[in-house]
């Protein structure tokens, strides 16, 4: 089951259950049996509403009060979007190197595993959706901001080749800061290698669905990202090429609140469709058999 | 000659002391005449020492040499009978690209390049060589038209990336970027790119999927710009000497790597130097470059293309599958 594959560790805001027990627990010197557990609750990191973390992942991690989507990784993400049964992972075991042996960067992928317990930044493999099968991929911005350096673009890749080969729709949810600086130009030639599999793929009439979670920056935004047949985006993902911060400082002025989100991408016809984590499922597997004609017409 | 870079400045106070020598030989009627010899000689040795041990900072700056020639530069030397078209024909001309058709000994071929300003007005005109969503529509629809009429594509790539603007966003950056690569790995005729300056991040690449990528000897190109990187890695924008070195962004560097084919040689000390001899340079790795693929008929052109970009990339595999023989890692069901 996936659910076991849900790591214990928490990556949105939690109130420590010390505060709480201080508001009327027994009193800070002795402090016996905890009677709240750590990471019971959580915080919304846009509204700040508190609500119990069980109930915060029954809705996926959708704010019930403001709606703010949280940030997946890259296991809950497939958790919440396949069916239980039947993922086989694809290269699960490729891992960077340091072609450039550029500073501090064989560490900082060492410090990066631990802390997520992922090799590497993108999950790809085989599963299905409402019983149709596809080739997945599933970007995790927890490891290393998402970044696409040699392995990214290789996984990726191979996916789509093997999506070519199989004749499987493809579904890659994308989440990146962009091309991974520490791998320099074999990461800017990523780009080139993904979206060139793409155009073998989209060439042999395979279809490409592409969705954007938050955010979705830089080299990945401007590759593979960009090229779905169909394109879809959480509300409120940030998706762009630039940062906002680099834009401001280009053109002097103070970007608005909603700039580069997903409404803002729609309204300016960037995307396909914004749509809400809980009817993500169930409109991926519209689309898929809207383009199911093996019964042909 | 103006414009020396400070690598360059102890040959510029050698030429001076030696023109110092000569003046004074002259007003007082002394001949130095052996002297000077000597100190040209020496001038000569200091010259090769220097010119010959350009660091990737160094090539950083004549990369960006205010005097370094253009696309449009080059284009004029290279080729004969350029006629530039315009605009993308959805949304405007973007002069931070150019394009058109121009015959190159001979023969016609569609070029394409980025353009950056040659002075103050002109680089402002030309959003300094840094391209909007428009700007890369053009060129797409230029080499598209290029592939209907059989025309070789050849492109200029020196820019310091596509312009990072509200108006670049909201048209589509991205797409546009994304959109190029994708569809110049298709094209069914050969692509020969040559990174004549700076080739910066997903703006450079948007004109630099090619069957051949070739760059000329002070050249540089990365993923962000040595500036970028330093201001995001090491928090100070003013390191990107430190992180042109890590970042291995030279032709040389590059060449080892496989990312590019050929190194196009520059006049000593930089193509600003002699426009006509860097413009020969290229033209002659262009042509034979172009000579070699003209055999390859439009399928072997986009597998070649293909191949190209797909073996891109260093990683490791799990020990465990590495073990198991190639057919059965690719067939894991």
């Amino acid at each position: 089951m996936f659910k076991d594959l849900f790591q214990k560790k928490r990556k949105y805001a939690t109130i420590p259950s010390e505060r709480l027990e201080r508001s009327g627990g027994p009193s800070e010197g002795e402090r016996p049996k905890r009677e709240i557990p750590e990471g019971l609750m959580s915080k919304c990191s846009k509204c700040g509403t508190i609500q119990y973390s069980k109930e915060l992942e029954k809705n996926l991690k959708v704010c019930p009060a403001c709606g703010h989507h949280m940030r997946l990784n890259a296991l809950e993400r497939i958790a919440v979007t396949l069916d239980p049964e039947g993922f086989i992972e694809f290269d699960s075991e490729m891992t960077s190197v340091d072609p450039l042996q550029f500073p501090g960067y064989a560490s900082k992928l060492e410090q990066q595993r631990s802390k997520t317990g992922q090799v590497e930044a993108v999950i790809t493999g085989q599963g299905t959706l409402g019983g149709h099968p596809v080739i997945v991929a599933v970007m995790n911005f927890e490891f290393f901001s998402g970044s696409m350096g040699s392995v990214v673009g290789e996984k990726i890749t191979r996916a789509v080749e093997e999506a070519t080969e199989k004749k499987l729709p493809l579904l890659i949810f994308s989440t990146s800061g962009g091309a991974r600086m520490q791998e320099s130009i074999l990461s800017l030639m990523q780009m080139a290698k993904t979206s060139a599999a793409l155009a073998r793929f989209g060439e042999s009439g395979g279809l490409y669905i592409s969705v954007i979670t938050d955010p979705t920056t830089g080299g990945v935004s401007a590759s593979f990202a960009s090229l779905g047949d169909i394109i879809i985006a959480e509300p409120g993902a940030v998706f762009g090429f630039a940062g906002r911060i680099v834009i401001e400082q280009t053109i002097r002025q103070k970007l608005p609140d909603d700039f580069q989100t997903a409404e803002f991408n729609l309204q300016h016809g960037q995307l396909d469709l914004v749509v809400h984590r809980k009817e993500m499922r169930s409109t991926l597997i519209k689309l898929l058999e809207l383009h199911d004609v093996k019964g042909g017409f | 000659m103006a414009g020396e870079l400070p690598f360059e400045m102890p040959l510029v106070e050698m030429r001076k002391k030696i023109a110092e020598l000569k003046q004074f030989g002259e007003e007082k009627g002394i001949d130095f005449t052996d002297e000077i010899l000597r100190l040209e000689e020496r001038y000569r040795v200091l010259a090769d020492e220097i010119y010959s041990n350009i660091s990737a900072p160094q090539k950083m700056h004549l990369a960006r040499h205010h005097g370094r020639p253009t696309s449009l530069d080059l284009i004029g030397l290279i080729f004969t009978d350029f006629l530039e078209l315009h605009g993308d024909r959805q949304f405007g001309d973007d002069l931070a690209v150019v394009g058109g058709i121009a015959k190159l000994n001979g023969r016609p071929v569609t070029v394409v390049g980025q353009q950056r300003g040659k002075d103050t007005k002109d680089n402002i005109q030309r959003f300094f060589g840094s391209a909007h969503p428009e700007g890369f529509r053009k060129a797409m629809r230029l080499m598209k038209q290029a592939e209907k009429f059989g025309r070789p594509v050849i492109t200029f790539i020196d820019t310091k990336g596509a312009y990072p603007g509200n108006t670049a966003e909201e048209r589509g950056q991205s797409e546009a970027i994304a959109r190029n690569l994708y569809e110049m790995s298709m094209l069914a005729v050969p692509v020969i790119c040559v990174i004549i300056g700076e080739g910066g991040s997903g703006g450079a690449l948007a004109l630099a999927v090619g069957n051949r990528v070739l760059m000329l000897e002070h050249a540089i190109y990365s993923a962000i710009s040595p500036n970028g990187a330093a201001s995001i890695l090491w928090k100070d924008a003013s390191k990107a000497e430190q992180a042109a070195e890590a970042m291995k962004i030279t032709a040389a560097d590059l060449l080892e790597m496989e990312v590019i084919e050929e190194i196009v040689p520059e006049p000593r000390g930089g193509a600003h130097h002699d426009y006509e001899a860097a413009a020969e340079s290229i033209r002659d790795a262009v042509w034979r470059h172009l000579q070699e693929l003209s055999s390859l008929d439009a399928a072997e052109l986009q597998e070649d293309r293909y191949r190209k970009f797909r073996k891109i990339g260093e990683f490791a595999e799990g020990s465990q599958e590495s073990e198991l023989p190639e057919e059965e890692v690719q067939s894991v069901e």
